[in-house]
């Protein structure tokens, strides 16, 4: 026998190759928002391979230094140092804000780390180009994606910095690249105020007679210069020695040190479960929707195919085709136009994935699952056309 | 080598009334019908006089209310379907010719008249060498591989005649087959049809509404309000 789907197809290839890219591009739509999804999972775990840490601890009873403010003394790394199971522990801060370049600016992620600490948790792993920070002040190691090449100077608060090496993927959990600056700069760029709001807060604390008593003197001075300094981090990010396990390094920093201290995979389900849960709701809701616009639109198309093919189908059923054949016909094309739409919708997910501002992770786990929903999609759609054609009477094919 | 067809088709008292109670309406009230094997008749009637009904209840398309219909020898209704499988009735023992020809736009000439034999079953060769026999005989085997869009209207017409015939029916019934075509063209038709019908002993039923076509008969049904009434043909030969 036979494929009548196959020659129907073949007979009017243009049009049904124009449909099926028509519902390719749909496919790749829905394909890309899983794959919009993917990135922030995958740029969240990123984050977290980035920092190197094992721990992160952080201000006591908040969910620091990614989901929620956090700040702790920058001395505190050293009694860590101490603690039984502690590898290495260095400071960092992270505030996401605009950089400036010229007349233009990036908003990334600004990372404060301590300059020549190569190894060292936060600090950036792999360089693709120039190198590590090494001064104190005023250098910056800024990610690929920010759109700064070496040499290039950016402002960042009221300092300047030179870009002195480039990254790769070292991206924030909300997709924003990188900028990382020595630690002391970037504490200083969390707090900077400009010249006018501290020459007003010196004169607020001036007139203040408890700060400025006429018989104390150098009181003053010292409440200033502890008004101009920062004496804070975000985090403290710390390696375990090998073969230590996390939780037992945990508790000891936690009960001794009255701080918040995060696993790995405590970290993960903050940065997943909860600081990108309402984006992956909005994502997942946005899904399902494409999903039921897909089926209606497969459904519409192959029920307008199949209604064009009223009097072909009304001489099948009376030259003696069976329902089956006629069912079989009309499943085939659908799933057709489901396995076009797919490669186009998957092609077209590909070639603009990377062109997307935020990391568009393709896996080939969703593509195949994508497969096996649209086919599923192309059956149910067909089951409307299906139930038109059996119902159409063969004497349609008799005049009168 | 044709199969011979011992009886044609023989319709006694066949009904068929549409609705019930007041809306009721008797479509047929009693239609009394023998077509020879080979022979090819007439049936003749203005709109509305059952001629549709009558096809349909022939081709076991609708059901009658009453009567008997035997095809062949075999009494397929008496008071009620007695074949099991109309669909499969339809294919194999009733030809159909329609007014357009009716070819399935994405099969070429020689799938369209081979799709039957293969929808009963029949091995794709076997089916296309049957096909191509009959469009031989029909003389538009020239167009085998064309698309039913590239024939004329008398090429399409001859071809959905091979397609009526492939499986060998018993009997074809033709819906105002020569409707859309030109006197000398629809002359044709009937004579392939007339050829046809002694070549393979097939009883051929013509409805037609064309003057130009309805001396050609010998035999001639007159349906008017539902009821058949025969009568002579001039049988005028066809040059």
């Amino acid at each position: 026998m036979i494929s009548l789907a196959g020659r129907d197809i073949l007979h009017a290839w243009g049009k049904f190759v124009f449909t099926g890219v028509g519902l390719g591009l749909l496919i790749g739509v829905t394909l890309t928002m899983a794959g919009v999804y993917r990135g922030m999972v995958d740029d969240a775990k990123v984050l977290l391979d980035n920092s190197g840490a094992d721990l992160w601890v952080v201000q006591q009873d908040t969910l620091g230094p990614y989901a929620e403010s956090s700040s702790v003394y920058d001395d505190t790394y050293r009694t860590i140092l101490g603690m039984d199971g502690v590898a290495r522990a260095a400071n960092v801060t992270y505030l996401t804000m605009q950089v400036r370049k010229g007349d233009s600016d990036v908003r990334a992620m600004v990372v404060g780390i301590t300059p020549g600490g190569q190894g060292e948790p936060g600090q950036p792993g792999y360089l693709v180009a120039g190198r590590q920070i090494t001064r104190g002040h005023y250098e910056a190691v800024a990610d690929f994606a920010t759109g700064f090449k070496l040499g290039d100077r950016i402002r960042i608060r009221r300092n300047g910095y030179t870009v002195v090496g480039l990254t790769r993927r070292m991206v924030s959990s909300g997709g924003d690249p990188m900028v990382f600056i020595p630690l002391k700069d970037a504490q200083e760029a969390q707090f900077l105020k400009d010249n006018d709001a501290i020459v007003r807060q010196r004169a607020r604390t001036a007139v203040n007679p408890a700060l400025n008593r006429p018989g104390v003197p150098g009181l003053l001075d010292a409440v200033i210069a502890s008004q101009s300094t920062n004496p804070y981090v975000n985090a403290i990010l710390v390696q375990i020695k090998p073969g230590r396990n996390p939780d037992q390094v945990a508790e000891p920093i936690r009960r001794w040190k009255r701080l918040t201290v995060y696993t790995r995979a405590q970290m993960e389900v903050i940065l997943i479960g909860k600081l990108i849960a309402t984006s992956a709701k909005q994502i997942a809701m946005f899904l399902v929707i494409l999903a039921i616009v897909t089926a209606a639109i497969v459904a519409f198309i192959i029920y307008t195919m199949t209604m064009g093919k009223i009097r072909e189908i009304a001489v099948l059923k009376l030259i003696g085709t069976r329902n089956r054949t006629i069912a079989g016909m009309i499943l085939q094309q659908a799933m057709a136009l489901g396995v076009i739409g797919f490669v186009v919708g998957k092609v077209a997910a590909t070639f603009w994935a990377p062109i997307f501002p935020k990391y568009v992770l393709l896996e080939p786990g969703d593509a195949v699952r994508g497969f096996a929903v649209v086919m599923a999609i192309c059956v149910l759609a067909s089951v409307l056309a299906i139930r038109a054609a059996l119902k159409i009477d063969p004497a349609e094919a008799i005049s009168g | 080598m044709a199969e011979r067809h011992a009886q044609g088709i023989l319709i006694e008292g066949l009904k068929k009334r549409y609705g019930t109670g007041d809306t009721a309406v008797d479509a047929l009230k009693g239609v009394d019908m023998r077509v020879a094997p080979g022979e090819v008749v007439g049936l003749i009637g203005p709109s509305g006089s059952g001629k549709s009904t009558l096809l349909k209840c022939l081709g076991a398309v609708i059901e009658p209310t009453a009567g008997r219909m035997t095809l062949g020898e075999k009494v397929i209704y008496d008071e009620g379907w007695k074949i099991p499988d109309l669909r499969a009735l339809r294919r194999d023992k009733i030809g159909f010719v329609f007014q357009a020809p009716y070819l399935i736009p994405f099969l070429d000439v020689t799938d369209n008249v081979a799709l039957l034999p293969m929808l009963a079953g029949r091995p794709n060769g076997e089916s296309r060498r049957q096909a191509l026999e009959l469009l031989e005989a029909l003389d538009v085997a020239h167009r085998a591989k064309a698309m039913p869009s590239q024939l004329s209207g008398g090429e399409q017409q001859r071809v959905a005649i091979a397609r009526a015939l492939v499986n060998r029916p018993p009997v074809i019934l033709a819906d105002e087959p020569t409707a859309p075509l030109d006197s000398e063209r629809a002359l044709a038709v009937i004579r392939i049809l007339e050829q046809m019908a002694g070549q393979y002993e097939t009883a051929i039923i013509v409805v037609t509404h064309d003057e130009k076509i309805i001396p050609t008969f010998k035999r001639i049904y007159h349906i008017r309000d539902g009821r058949t009434h025969e009568e002579a043909g001039e049988g005028r030969a066809i040059s």
